[in-house]
């Protein structure tokens, strides 16, 4: 009996402790002033720029990362030191990989560029901690498409291309979409690689968590605004992550479809 | 009809397969898994490139060529159907539909996707795929292992007749002699990627080249015609011969009987053994320790000892007697 008291206390208190501080973003301030504070121009302006540097960050991860993904899901020598390269940047502390931009694009690092404190720095930084996520969810879903079904498209009469684009990618859609997901929320929250890279300047590089860091010491009910926001974004991709049809070929999924 | 022709040598994990044959019927590759037999398929289909040497069809050179190239259609063993289509669009991925869906009876189920359907409904579509693309050549890769008992005698019989309609050069893999004894009309046996002995299923029974071709073809498989006498089965054999079984059966039957269950003498005994085949003493083979001996339709296994008693190696007529009980029925 008591043993399942204090089971249950520790489920209690660790539900509370991760739950507490999203309840209180939304507690504090009544819902309709929540919703007019992001009337606010400096509001308006972090939401441009993040749906912009994310909508740009996320065509770029999908457009090298998908092939990247492609080429990795190949047995070939060398593939683990490569992959494992690739998910470096998922562990490395933001400021480390901020400073390594710097180093990389800055103007006096490896290739002189002029991209620093641009919008475009914030889509490389946003792409370079958003990307290994989508690359390995892909390089996972690719390599579950049965190689069997992929040879029979070929004895089939259809060529590599047309076996990419009618038998692997279908099947390997739910795990592309759900990594995009993965790196759509990862990177809507980026910070630390963004201030260092990107700087914080309004209208220009300040996203949404930039500018709900910059509005803390300003107007602390906007903060909770842009939080409150930023909250149901990340809800909603999850629910979505979720809800995904499922990836099995349960006789369900197919009985509905034509 | 135009020839497949093989020669090539492939390295595998442990060995190298080679391969040197021509398929003008149906030839199937028996062996135990892992002897080669769905990576000679794979060189065929183009899905593996041979170190040395190639495929040929016709006399045109399809080595070099892409599988979407060759002009072949290849029954996987899990049938690899495409899990996102419908079975009619699985048949049509291949080319045109036409009246394939009926021929293989799969019509009624063209709305329904590979994960609804039963392991011999899958195999149908996966036939009737392979079918649509017009194939020069048809591979079958081990086409009854995934079948349960009771379904693989019925999709065999539906096979057999399908490859005798169909007039293609085919090429057939399994671990199972029956199978391959009834679907082909040539067996090379295969063993760590080398071809042992490549002959006519009775010829193999018959003259096994080593004693593991011998210990692997096992059995004879006659062909009859079954009905009920007595309660028991009674099968009149091809050339008119009447043989009894205790398993059930009727109409067209396979007879399999292995060769160490068969014993031979010169006079005739009346022990209870049931079935008596009297014939001429045709091929006299030696495998280790044991005599191969023909006789009639049958092929006998006796010692070295009892073969020199009976002095078979002279000719002559001999009685091949089985049990009833030791003669096994399976439905062609």
């Amino acid at each position: 009996m008591t043993r399942r008291v204090v089971v249950f206390g520790a489920t209690a208190i660790a539900l509370a402790f991760l739950l507490l501080p999203v309840v209180a973003i939304f507690a504090r301030v009544p819902p309709g002033r929540l919703f007019a504070q992001l009337g606010n121009g400096a509001v308006l302006d972090a939401i441009r720029v993040s749906a912009e540097t994310s909508a740009a960050a996320q065509a770029l991860v999908l457009a090298l990362g998908t092939p990247a993904a492609v080429v990795l899901a190949r047995r070939f020598p060398g593939r683990g030191l490569l992959v494992g390269l690739v998910e470096l940047p998922l562990v490395l502390p933001p400021a480390v990989a901020g400073i390594g931009l710097f180093a990389a694009f800055g103007r006096f690092g490896l290739l002189h560029t002029a991209i620093p404190f641009t919008k475009l720095a914030v889509v490389f930084a946003v792409a370079f901690v958003s990307g290994p996520l989508y690359v390995r969810a892909a390089i996972a879903a690719f390599e579950g498409v049965d190689a069997n079904v992929v040879a029979a498209s070929r004895t089939l009469g259809a060529g590599p291309t047309r076996t990419f684009f009618r038998v692997v990618l279908p099947l390997a859609r739910a795990g592309l979409a759900a990594g995009a997901a993965l790196a759509l929320a990862r990177g809507l929250g980026e910070f630390g690689a963004t201030i260092m890279f990107a700087g914080s300047l309004r209208g220009v590089t300040e996203t949404l968590p930039l500018a709900v860091y910059s509005e803390f010491n300003v107007d602390f009910d906007t903060a909770l605004a842009i939080s409150a926001l930023l909250v149901a974004l990340s809800a909603a991709l999850l629910l979505a992550l979720r809800w995904r049809p499922s990836l099995s070929t349960s006789r369900f999924r197919f009985a509905t479809s034509s | 009809m135009a020839t497949l022709a093989l020669d090539f040598a492939l390295p595998l994990r442990d060995f190298e397969l080679t391969l040197a044959l021509d398929v003008e019927r149906t030839v199937a590759l028996v062996g135990p898994s892992g002897a080669g037999k769905s990576s000679a398929l794979r060189v065929v289909a183009g899905l593996a490139r041979p170190r040395r040497g190639g495929v040929a069809f016709d006399g045109e050179d399809w080595t070099r060529l892409p599988p979407e190239r060759r002009r072949v259609g290849l029954v996987f063993q899990d049938y690899a159907l495409f899990p996102h289509l419908n079975v009619r669009r699985n048949v049509a991925y291949g080319g045109p539909v036409g009246d394939l869906l009926d021929r293989l009876r799969i019509a009624h189920l063209a709305e329904a996707h590979p994960g609804e359907l039963s392991g011999g409904e899958r195999q149908r579509v996966a036939v009737a795929r392979a079918l649509a693309r017009d194939p020069a050549v048809l591979l079958l890769d081990e086409p009854l292992a995934a079948l349960d008992a009771h379904t693989k005698s019925e999709v065999r019989h539906e096979l057999a007749e399908l490859l005798r309609e169909l007039q293609l050069p085919t090429l057939l893999v399994t671990h199972d002699y029956e199978d391959a004894a009834a679907l082909a009309d040539e067996v090379g046996v295969l063993v760590g990627g080398t071809l042992r002995q490549l002959a006519a299923p009775a010829e193999l029974v018959a003259r096994p080249r080593d004693p593991f071709v011998a210990s692997f073809t096992g059995a004879n498989l006659l062909h009859g015609s079954a009905h009920e006498t007595l309660g028991l089965t009674q099968v009149t054999l091809e050339d008119g011969t009447c043989v009894y079984s205790t398993d059930a059966a009727e109409g067209a039957v396979g007879v399999v009987v292995y060769p160490w269950e068969i014993s031979l003498a010169r006079e005739h005994s009346t022990d209870s053994a049931l079935n008596v085949v009297y014939g001429e003493v045709g091929s006299v083979a030696e495998v280790g320790n044991r005599v191969r001996v023909r006789v009639g339709p049958l092929t006998a296994e006796v010692t070295a000892s009892s073969a020199e008693r009976l002095a078979l190696a002279s000719g002559g007529k001999v009685y091949a007697t089985f049990k009833a009980t030791g003669t096994r029925l399976v439905p062609l």
